[in-house]
This record gives C-alpha cells, sequence and structure tokens, in this order.
C-alpha cells in the first residue's frame, strides 16, 4: 500500500481522462462535502451533466464553491479531468489566492481502460476521441507539472497502486495548536543578551553554564517564544543565538524567524546580501567564531517556521504579525507579511517603507502578538499586541505572559545603536480607535462569556446607527450600556400589581437565596467613566483631548449639554474616590461607575412638562369642572352620587399622581442641587465589577458616598435570606415603608454574582416599584379596580428575555474592554445593547 | 371629560326638547370609547343647562392601540381630560337631531336663533388667540382662560390648556356643527383614521358658515390632519367646484411657502455652487456623504460627466425617501448602474467609499459633536482617499 502524503489544508486536483477512475478514488479517499466535482456542477446550472455548452458557467460555480471553501480553510478536492495546463493554471492560482498548497494527483493509467469503462458507463457516449484526446493532453503535460507550482505531485501509473493508494494527511508545520503553553513570548532582541537574560531571571527561568554553553531551565509547564530578529545592531549576537538555540532545542523555547535573522542566514549560506541595518556588527562579531557554529546557526534559522498557530488557535505569534486571513496558510505571501508585515510600497522620509496598519483592521478572533516595529510601549489593538519596545535603540525588552496577558519588561542598558527615525508615536494605535462599518451593520451573532448567543437584527442594527451616528458620544468611551430590567410578575390580587413576594419567589425557584434589596432612586441613568487624569484617559481610551472622562445616559447620550457641569461633577467625584482611598484600594487609574443622577426633572424635564404635568393640570381642571357640575345635579334631586364619589375619587387618584411625579422633581440652579447615587462598580483596571459580591460592591458604594455625602446619596438596602421567614417578612416590610414615603421602590438582586457556568442565565435584578410611583407609568387611576384587574394581563416574557441578552452583553463590553481586546470588539457589544432597546416592548414594564 | 349648554331663552326647559333629552332624568349611553352621561345641573324656566360628562376608558384607549406609538399609547395622556375629537363624536351621536336641526316637538325653536352659552372647562390650543380667532367671526363672545401647568413649579410655564367660554345668539343646529368641526381642529388630534368621509363630514356641517370663515383654510387643513389631497378635495366641495376660486383659496398656502423658500433657495444655490465644482473637477465618480433625501444626486444623475454615484446616509428613512425622489424603481439598467444608495455613517470607516474622485459632505460636519470630527475625518479623508473633497 502505498501512502499519497498532502497537506492538512490543500487544494487537491485530480489529473486525469474521463473514465480514470477519479471520481471513485475521490469517493474513497474524501469526504463526499470535499469533493467539487466538474460533473456535478454542470448538472448544477444544465441539469445535464454532460452538456459541454454549460462549462463556462459550471466552471465559474466551480470556482466560487472552492473559493469559499478554501476562505473557510477547509481542504478541497477538484474532480474534473484537468488535463490540460490553462485548465490547471487558474485552480493553481486560486490555491495561490488563498494561501493554500496545490496538490495533483495524475491517474496515468492505459487509454483502453479508460475507454473501456466509460463503454460501461450511461451517459458517456461522447465517443472515443475525446476520451483519446484527453489521454494525449494528460501525458503531455505530465514533465512540466512540477513547473506549475504543485507543492506536491503524485503519479499513479497502474490500477494496482490506485487501489493500493492510501491518502495521509499531514500538519502544516504552522499548526501547533496542541501546544498550550503558557508562554512568556519575548520581542526583538537584536544581539542584546545582557537584557534577555536578565528578562529570562525575571520570568522565573533558571541560566546556567556559560556564554558559549548555557543552559537554561524553564519554570514549570512554561515555555519561552522568541518573536525573531535576535540578531543585528546588538553587542552580542552570536551570544543571543546559542542561548536561543540552547532553548528551542532543549525544548524551553520556540522560535519564529525575524527578517534579520533570515538575511544573515543567507549571508551565512553564501549568498550576495546588502550589509546594513547592523547586519555589519553581526558578521564582525561571528568572526570569531567556529565555522561549525556558523552552519549551524545557518541550520538553525533555516528550520524556523515563519509564523505558528497555537493553542487551539487562540494565539498565533509572528514576527511582523499575521492578519486573520493569513492565519494558518501557507505561501510566499504569508511568509513574506511573518517577516515584514505589510507595507504599502512606498517609503518614508527616512528611507524605510512604510507599513501598513493591518492591526487596526484586525477583526480575528486569534490573538496575534509580533514584534518588528519598534514601539515606545506595548499597547493592544483589536487582540493584536506588538511587544518590540526598541531594546537595542536604548528602549527595553518586553515578555508577553500568556494567557495571564501580563507584559514584563527589563530597561535597556544603554542605547545599543542610534535609530535612524525616533520611535513611532502612537499614531498606528490611534487610527485602531476607527471603527468599522462592518464591525455593526447587518445581522450579527454576539457570544458573550454569559448566556447564549445574541442575535442583533439588522433592522435593530439600522435602528442603532442611527442611533450611535446622530445622538451617541465618541464610542470610545461607551464602554457599556446598562441593560433594561424586568419587573416580577405581576400580583394576581390585591390592590397592587408589583409585589417583593413576586420577586423572591422567582429567585427561589431559580434556587437563589441570598438577596439583598436595594433602594431604587427615582431620577435619571448615568453611567460615569473617569479617569486619574487626561493622560490616562488618551492612553486608555484613546481619547484626546476630551477631558478626563464623560458621564452619559442609558442610551449612550451625553448627560450634560455644558461641558462646565460634566467637568465639574467629574472633578467632585474624583475627590470623593481620592479621600475614600479607593483610587489606590482597587490599583487603578480609571474607573466606571453605574448612577442614578437625581432629581429627575434635571434629565426629564421635557417629558415632564410635555406629559406628565399637562395631563395632571388637565385632570385637575377638568375634574374639578365635572365635580362642581354634579354637585349641583345632585343637589337638584338627580341620582348622580355615585358618579360624583367615583369623579371625587378620580381627583384624589390625581392629586396623588400629582404627588408622585413633584417627589422627584426639584429646581436645579446649579451644581449644588444635583445628586448622584452610585449603586455600582461596573469596572476598573483588570476587573469587571459586575462580577463581584453585592455585598462588597455596596462596602465600596459606602465608603464612595461617605466621601461626599453633600453630592452623593447613599442606596438603603435590605438583606434578605428566603430561608428565614422573619428576613423575608422585614424586606416587604421594608419595601411597604419606602414605597408609602418617597421611594419609587426597589431592586432585588442576588448577593453573589450570577452566571456562573450556566448557560441559563437568571435575572441579575427584578425591579419591583411602589403603588403610588406605578401611577406615572399607569395614569393616575390605574388604581381603580376594574383598571388594576385589566392591567394585570401584561406579558412579562420579552421584557425578562430582553433583559438577560441586554446584560449579557453589557457584562461582555466592559470584560472585552477591561481585556483590552480593542475598540470594536467592545464597540459590537454596545452597539447590540442599543439594537436591542429598538425592540418593541412594553415600555411601561 | 365635561362639556355644558346653557340656555336663557325663555321657557328654557325647552332645551330638552331640542336636544331630544328630557331634563328631568339622567340618561347614560354607551359609546365606542367610553360612557357618556347627559343631566341638567340646572333646568328651570329662566335657565337651563345641559351637561354632557364622557367617562373616557384610559386602559381601553391604550390597550386598543397596535401602533404602539404616539400619546395614545402612554397611560399617562390627557385624552380623557381634554375636549377633543371624542367630545365632537359624541356631540353628534347623542344629538344628531339637533345638530341637522330637526326637532319633533319643537320645530320653530329649532329654527330660530337663541341665546346660547357654552361652557368647555378645557381645550388644548397652541395659543388663546387661535380659540378667539375661531370662534369671534361666528358671532361668540369668547372667554379663555389659561390653566396653570403645575402651581409648585411655575418656572415650567403654562399649559397649552384653556377653560372656554362661548356665548352667542344663534341657532342650536349651527352651534353644535361649528364646535363639531372647530374643537377638534383646535385641539389638533383625532383618535380615528381621517380619510375622504372626513371630508364629506366636513362639508355637510361646515358647508354654510366654513365657506367664509377668515381662518377657513387653516381649519379644513387643522381639521384634516394636514392631508393636503384631502385639504383640496374639501376646498373643491366647499366651494362648489369654482375652480379659480380654489386656486385663489390655495394662494395663501402657496405665500406661506413662499416664507420657507428663502432657507430652500440658499440650499438650491449652494447645490449648485457644488455641482459646478464638481464640473470643473472634471470628478467622474462622486460619494456623497449624508445625501439626505438625494437633492445633489439628483442633480448630478442629469450630467453625463458623473459616472458612478453613490449615496450614503445613516437615516434609512432618508435613504427611502431619495430612492422615490430618484426613481430608483423605474430607472433603466444603465441608469441605474450609475447610481447607488446606501446605509452608512461617519462615525465608521467603510470601504464601501474608498476609491471614488470625489466626496461630499454637505451639511454635514455643523451637525458633528466636536470631540467626534477627528474620527470623521479620518473616516472621510483618510481611508476613502478621493482625488478631491
Amino acid at each position: 500500500m502505498s501512502e499519497l502524503s498532502i497537506p492538512e489544508l490543500c487544494l487537491v486536483i485530480l489529473i486525469g481522462p474521463s473514465g480514470a477512475g477519479k471520481s471513485s478514488f475521490a469517493k474513497r479517499h474524501f469526504l463526499p462535502t470535499e469533493v467539487v466535482s466538474s460533473d456535478y456542477c454542470r448538472a448544477l446550472v444544465s441539469d445535464d451533466e454532460n452538456d459541454q455548452r454549460a462549462t463556462p458557467a459550471a466552471f465559474e460555480v466551480l470556482q466560487f464553491i472552492v473559493s469559499q471553501r478554501l476562505i473557510a480553510g477547509r481542504l478541497t478536492v477538484i474532480d474534473a479531468t484537468n488535463v490540460r495546463a490553462e485548465d490547471r493554471k487558474s485552480l493553481v492560482a486560486l490555491a495561490r489566492r488563498h494561501h493554500v498548497l496545490p496538490v495533483a494527483i495524475v491517474f496515468d493509467l492505459p487509454e483502453a481502460l479508460c475507454q473501456e469503462r466509460n463503454r460501461g458507463r450511461p451517459h458517456r457516449d461522447f465517443g472515443a476521441h475525446v476520451v483519446r484526446n484527453q489521454h494525449r493532453a494528460m501525458r503531455r503535460s505530465l514533465r512540466g507539472l512540477s513547473r506549475e507550482g504543485f507543492r506536491k505531485l503524485h503519479v499513479l501509473r497502474d490500477v494496482e497502486s490506485v487501489d493500493a493508494a492510501a491518502i495521509s494527511r499531514q500538519r502544516l508545520w504552522n499548526n501547533r495548536s496542541d501546544e498550550h503553553g503558557p508562554f512568556d513570548i519575548i520581542g526583538d532582541i537584536h544581539g542584546c543578551l545582557s537584557e534577555t537574560l536578565t528578562l529570562l531571571n525575571k520570568l522565573g527561568y533558571s541560566v546556567e553554564g556559560t556564554r558559549d554553553a548555557p543552559q537554561v531551565t524553564a519554570p514549570e509547564g512554561r515555555r519561552a517564544l522568541f518573536l525573531g530578529d535576535l540578531v543585528d545592531r546588538g553587542p552580542d549576537s552570536p551570544g543571543v543565538l546559542k542561548l536561543v538555540m540552547h532553548m528551542v532545542e532543549s525544548g524551553s523555547a520556540l522560535c519564529v524567524p525575524g527578517n534579520h535573522d533570515i538575511k544573515l542566514m543567507r549571508h551565512l549560506q553564501g549568498k550576495q546580501v546588502k550589509v546594513s541595518h547592523g547586519l555589519a556588527e553581526t558578521i564582525a562579531q561571528l568572526e570569531t567564531e567556529s565555522e561549525d557554529f556558523k552552519s549551524q546557526a545557518a541550520r538553525f534559522i533555516d528550520g524556523l517556521i515563519s509564523h505558528l498557530v497555537l493553542d487551539d488557535g487562540k494565539l498565533v505569534v509572528a514576527h511582523a504579525g499575521m492578519k486573520a486571513e493569513f492565519q494558518g496558510r501557507t505561501s510566499g505571501a504569508v511568509r513574506a507579511f511573518a517577516l515584514y508585515g505589510e507595507t504599502t510600497g512606498e517609503t518614508d522620509e527616512f528611507g524605510l517603507p512604510v507599513r501598513y496598519d493591518w492591526a487596526s483592521e484586525y477583526r480575528g478572533e486569534a490573538t496575534v502578538v509580533y514584534g518588528h516595529t519598534p514601539v515606545p510601549r506595548a499597547d493592544w489593538v483589536n487582540r493584536t499586541i506588538c511587544i518590540d519596545t526598541g531594546c537595542v535603540f536604548g528602549g527595553a525588552l518586553t515578555a508577553l505572559r500568556y494567557p495571564e496577558r501580563e507584559l514584563v519588561e527589563v530597561p535597556a542598558e544603554r542605547c545599543h545603536y542610534e535609530p535612524i527615525k525616533p520611535l513611532q508615536p502612537e499614531a498606528e494605535a490611534r487610527d485602531a480607535q476607527v471603527l468599522d462599518i462592518d464591525d455593526v451593520l447587518g445581522k450579527r451573532v454576539i457570544t458573550p462569556r454569559l448566556g447564549r448567543s445574541v442575535t442583533v437584527r439588522e433592522e435593530n442594527a439600522l435602528a442603532a446607527l442611527e442611533l450611535i451616528s446622530r445622538f451617541a458620544i465618541d464610542p470610545r468611551w461607551l464602554i457599556y450600556l446598562p441593560p433594561t430590567m424586568a419587573p416580577p410578575a405581576t400580583a394576581a390580587e390585591g390592590p397592587l400589581l408589583e409585589r417583593p413576594a413576586e420577586a423572591f419567589a422567582y429567585y427561589r425557584k431559580v434556587g437563589v437565596e441570598r438577596l439583598v434589596c436595594e433602594e431604587k432612586h427615582m431620577g435619571s441613568r448615568a453611567v460615569v467613566v473617569l479617569c486619574r487624569d487626561e493622560a490616562v484617559a488618551e492612553r486608555r481610551f484613546g481619547t484626546a483631548d476630551q477631558g478626563r472622562g464623560t458621564i452619559y445616559t442609558r442610551t449612550g447620550r451625553r448627560f450634560f449639554a455644558d461641558p462646565a457641569t460634566e467637568n465639574e461633577l467629574l472633578h467632585k467625584l474624583d475627590g470623593a474616590l481620592q479621600s475614600s482611598g479607593l483610587w489606590e484600594q482597587l490599583q487603578t487609574d480609571w474607573v466606571a461607575l453605574d448612577c442614578e443622577l437625581l432629581p429627575w426633572s434635571a434629565k426629564a424635564g421635557d417629558l415632564l412638562r410635555l406629559q406628565y404635568a399637562r395631563t395632571g393640570a388637565a385632570a385637575t381642571q377638568s375634574l374639578d369642572a365635572a365635580k362642581q357640575s354634579l354637585e349641583a345635579a345632585v343637589a337638584r334631586g338627580l341620582p348622580l352620587q355615585e358618579l360624583l364619589q367615583s369623579t371625587q375619587s378620580r381627583a384624589q387618584a390625581v392629586a396623588q399622581y400629582i404627588d408622585a411625579y413633584r417627589r422627584y422633581c426639584w429646581r436645579v440652579d446649579s451644581i449644588a442641587d444635583l445628586r448622584i447615587a452610585p449603586f455600582h462598580v461596573l469596572a476598573w483596571e483588570g476587573q469587571v465589577g459586575l462580577d463581584s459580591d453585592q455585598a462588597w460592591q455596596l462596602e465600596q458604594i459606602d465608603k464612595l458616598v461617605a466621601a461626599d455625602p453633600t453630592l452623593l446619596r447613599k442606596t438603603e438596602r435590605q438583606w434578605v435570606d428566603l430561608s428565614d421567614e422573619s428576613s423575608v417578612s422585614a424586606a416587604v416590610a421594608w419595601w411597604e415603608s419606602i414605597t408609602a414615603g418617597d421611594g419609587e421602590g426597589m431592586v432585588v438582586k442576588p448577593v453573589g454574582a450570577i452566571g456562573n457556568g450556566s448557560r441559563e442565565l437568571i435575572q441579575p435584578a427584578i425591579k419591583c416599584r411602589g403603588r403610588e410611583y406605578l401611577r406615572i407609568i399607569y395614569g393616575p387611576t390605574y388604581t381603580e379596580p376594574e383598571n388594576l384587574e385589566r392591567l394585570r394581563q401584561r406579558s412579562l416574557g420579552r421584557k425578562r428575555a430582553l433583559a438577560l441578552r441586554e446584560y449579557a452583553l453589557g457584562h461582555e463590553a466592559l470584560h472585552r474592554f477591561v481585556d483590552q481586546e480593542g475598540l470594536f470588539r467592545v464597540h459590537q457589544c454596545v452597539f447590540g445593547v442599543l439594537a436591542l432597546e429598538s425592540e418593541p416592548v412594553d415600555p411601561r414594564l | 371629560m365635561l362639556f355644558s349648554l346653557t340656555t336663557t331663552h325663555e321657557p328654557a326647559t325647552d332645551l330638552g326638547y331640542l336636544l331630544g333629552k328630557n331634563p328631568a332624568r339622567y340618561q347614560t349611553a354607551e359609546l365606542n370609547f367610553g360612557r357618556a352621561h347627559v343631566y341638567y345641573p340646572q333646568a328651570d324656566e329662566r335657565c337651563c343647562t345641559m351637561a354632557l360628562m364622557l367617562d373616557i376608558d384610559p386602559v381601553a384607549l391604550v390597550r386598543r392601540d397596535d401602533s404602539g406609538a404616539g400619546p395614545m399609547a402612554q397611560y399617562v395622556n390627557d385624552r380623557p381630560y381634554a375636549a377633543s375629537s371624542f367630545l365632537a363624536v359624541a356631540l353628534a351621536q347623542l344629538f344628531s337631531s339637533a345638530m341637522s336641526g330637526r326637532s319633533r316637538e319643537r320645530p320653530e325653536l329649532a329654527a330660530q336663533p337663541l341665546p346660547l352659552s357654552i361652557e368647555i372647562p378645557l381645550l388644548r390650543s397652541a395659543t388663546g388667540q387661535r380659540i378667539h380667532d375661531c370662534f369671534e367671526p361666528l358671532g361668540f363672545e369668547v372667554q379663555t382662560q389659561r390653566i396653570a401647568l403645575d402651581p409648585q413649579f411655575p418656572d415650567w410655564g403654562d399649559s397649552p390648556y384653556y377653560s372656554v367660554r362661548l356665548q352667542t345668539q344663534a341657532r342650536l343646529s349651527e352651534v353644535l356643527s361649528q364646535l363639531y368641526l372647530l374643537l377638534p381642529a383646535i385641539d389638533g388630534d383625532k383618535h380615528y383614521f381621517v380619510g375622504s368621509d372626513e371630508v364629506d363630514k366636513l362639508v355637510a356641517r361646515g358647508g354654510d358658515w366654513l365657506r367664509d370663515h377668515p381662518l377657513r383654510d387653516w381649519i379644513l387643513s387643522a381639521y384634516l390632519k394636514r392631508r393636503r389631497s384631502l385639504v383640496n378635495e374639501a376646498l373643491a366641495k366647499l366651494l362648489g367646484g369654482e375652480i379659480d376660486e380654489v386656486e385663489s383659496a390655495t394662494q395663501p398656502e402657496g405665500q406661506e411657502e413662499a416664507a420657507l423658500e428663502k432657507p430652500l433657495s440658499l440650499n438650491e444655490r449652494r447645490m449648485a455652487a457644488i455641482e459646478s465644482q464638481l464640473v470643473a473637477l472634471a470628478a467622474q465618480s462622486v460619494v456623497d456623504v449624508g445625501c439626505g433625501e438625494g437633492r445633489l444626486l439628483g442633480r448630478l444623475m442629469k450630467k453625463a460627466q458623473f459616472q458612478r454615484l453613490l449615496g450614503v446616509d445613516v437615516s434609512s428613512v432618508a435613504l427611502q425617501r431619495a430612492a422615490q425622489r430618484l426613481h430608483m424603481e423605474e430607472m433603466s439598467d444603465r441608469q441605474r448602474q450609475r447610481i447607488a444608495l446606501t446605509t452608512g455613517s461617519l462615525s465608521y470607516r467603510d470601504k464601501r467609499l474608498c476609491g471614488f474622485d470625489a466626496a461630499c459632505a454637505i451639511e454635514v460636519i455643523e451637525h458633528i459633536d466636536p470631540p467626534r470630527l477627528g474620527a470623521f475625518e479620518r473616516v472621510l479623508l483618510s481611508s476613502p482617499a478621493p482625488r478631491r473633497y
């Protein structure tokens, strides 16, 4: 049995005349879906496999199918005669276009056999001359095939070898998905041996032995991963080579080549290379080294794979980066990208190639770690990070710990080599802050870490696009939008629509026992993003000249039209964060807070004037007139007592309604009249607060409030243990007392973080609104029994589902921001929340 | 909602005959939006007052509305309290004979002007003056009093509500017809769909007095919810097909538009200037970012120089209107190859905007928040990199 080895991802082109047995061979060795046959494509477009007039159209279909499969990274087999060079040329080009290796399997069988097989088959009566010509063309092709660009060529010369053949799929060199690390990925070294040793030490590697015979032991389970450009410019390139070669050979390191390493290799192999950019230093340093070492070094570099796909495809490393379409592919272009990055073909004023900013457009799933371009600081851009911090130019040698995503660096001992141009400033990172329309437009499925995938429908996306474009603040600030919140199941009887009992029943049913009931402030939702200073804002949010933070509404609009008010409030909040010690305690220089900003009338003035106050004025006037008129009629002896009474009770309800909205209104003449009730520390550097325990959360919030009790308002709360009846009844009594006073109601939340593990999320919070407050929602007279009975019929399903999906997206947005996954990854989630909000759901829930 | 009608014509209790409702009794009627109560708070020889109280069901009002939009969809709204089309419908249903001037018992009284006074405790109106202007030309003496919005928050200003008292000496049928048309017109909202049959109702009720009313065109337009085709139809019917008069009657509206024309012509001039620039630059492909309803694109389509046009806007409503204005549906294939419209936004980088000779952003920058101008600049100038901008 002969084994035909092919790469696991390739385009297999079968070659042979009709009747050579290509289709049965393909059927035996490949999945039916892996095989694309020209006959089948002909039938697709013409209902007749043999209709030669359909060949051009059929070929277009074939090319399209093959392209789609190759884009998706699926091995594909083309079952067609492919006997002419011009037929194969376009297929080889197709493979190239997708950076996939073309492979040929030739069926060089006797013509007579093919003729005979065709005679035995129905619908193959196209004449002996056709097969004869095909056979001849195939024979003619054989000699030139290797020059047509096939990476592998298998020729089967008789029936026996066709029957005995077995396909063996070889893993691609760059596929190291089974390596899961953890890794310590180290940027461009350029001969800086001393800094490298210091860095390895810092990373926990034990380095012993001598320069010429180093002995490195990696910390348990870890491996170093060198990003290439080991040599040139620096003080001891041979020393670095010795170190890295030892580590790779002993299994404590992986390495990808850099452009400088490749050039050195070519020099060592005796090829003509231009001695520039620090190669001269390396050559001089190598003079004292043995020939044996030099040839070892050349072989070592030659054996390096230009890019590696690691950790189940979640990590990709290459010297100069790797765009998503190229990852795990093989071609000259892929290799050139790995070594040199993408350039525009132009050169800048320093004579250096102008780099194309592929990272700003990167939308791949894998994390890409690379070097090549010295940058002043390693920054995440769309799940990519360049960790070449210019050690040889006097910067630092940087390592990224993976999967921890922690940066470890060692400053350069001195400037070993003057750079031609200063290290590039943030221009690249800035451009990464531009969002692509393709990030948001159209139907989109987002997979948050909590719960199920969320589908954003196209029409909702269009609505959100308009909102974001026309009204929202700069998307760089918009790292979170609050989710909608579901009310409890409607009370089945009694004078109330919403009661604590139903909220508790829900959590009991889903198995949560420890709850906290928090006072629900009645104002306008405000999300505060605040940095310690403007430099932090610029570095962490990419905003320039936009101050140190912002306050925005639940739909992402600027809360205050006047920047001075916003600034003053941010300044005061910063003061509270400072004096409460929270900045230090959280070890962060930025924070996002979820708050309610009071009074309601500060933001909802129009709504109050145009709807609430108007209705109150209209109802009062109208009912007073009705009362007077009815009193006169009753005095005349007409039987209208009942109507008079109901009119009086309505007037009473209207008065209560007016009281209800007035409670949340007061005049705001200056910032001194505003109150902020923070109730959640949403996120800070390295942490998403939504995942923390409510007890801890409220403790932090209390500290903050205590630091500025004039501006900040406390959130009262009641702790509930559902297994303890007295604690439940205490909570109900508490709710009754706050809603009998000025309170809107309460929000019931599980004390622990929700959604650990299970795909079925539970409601993160349920709002339980008071009887008087609901007059604002359901109208002044909703409490009349016949109104109440009808209002009990409200369907909560959509609202609940929406609350979960929006929560999962908001939570995801914060995680992505904290993990520095890039603006577009955060924005997709925030955009999703806004899009979901355009779903038609009963606005009163 | 309350409405009351008083006469002092002796014997005043004859009002009951005219209205077909006995002053000694209290009557109720079910209407499809709630219940009507009719009673007489006062009924003697010298003075008789009929009160109509409408009990509009606020829950049904919302629950019946499927669209989920408008003030109707809010449980908190003024509809149960303000005199409006609900009242007009109730008047027409409860007092249909009186409104058409028929009376079995007192036909002579129905045909004769009577001293009448009407109390409307709550009428919504853009201005108080408008209430005067509607009723005074018809011979009413009008008293209006504005209702405060919320006395506790005087800085919130006044409410749009007035309590209104009307007095006149006129036939009851005429007064009821006038109220039937004018109350909904002044209120400005209708609880039902306005179609062609509204025109007939309008002509039937307003035939003899509306024709010469100085606010005739405003009343027509407000009553017919500003639907132009209906307004024209009503005018034609009202004026008995006197075409000249229809044309001259539509003149004032034309003048109103003339007043609006100044900014329009500025826009026209701007478009013309841009077009001539594009012509001078010899641009062949143009992307219009923020194309709105496609004004510029429509002009450029007429010039063969422009071979490829792309209109981008963030509003899908605007793009739909642009497609209509440009007649995209009926375009020939060749024309359609020259133009495309697409949803897009200046906040996002968009490859589709690349490769044009020229890019226009007309009346766009002034609507962008200053902090977002940078992104706009990069989106428009760096990625598409038009040859000209």
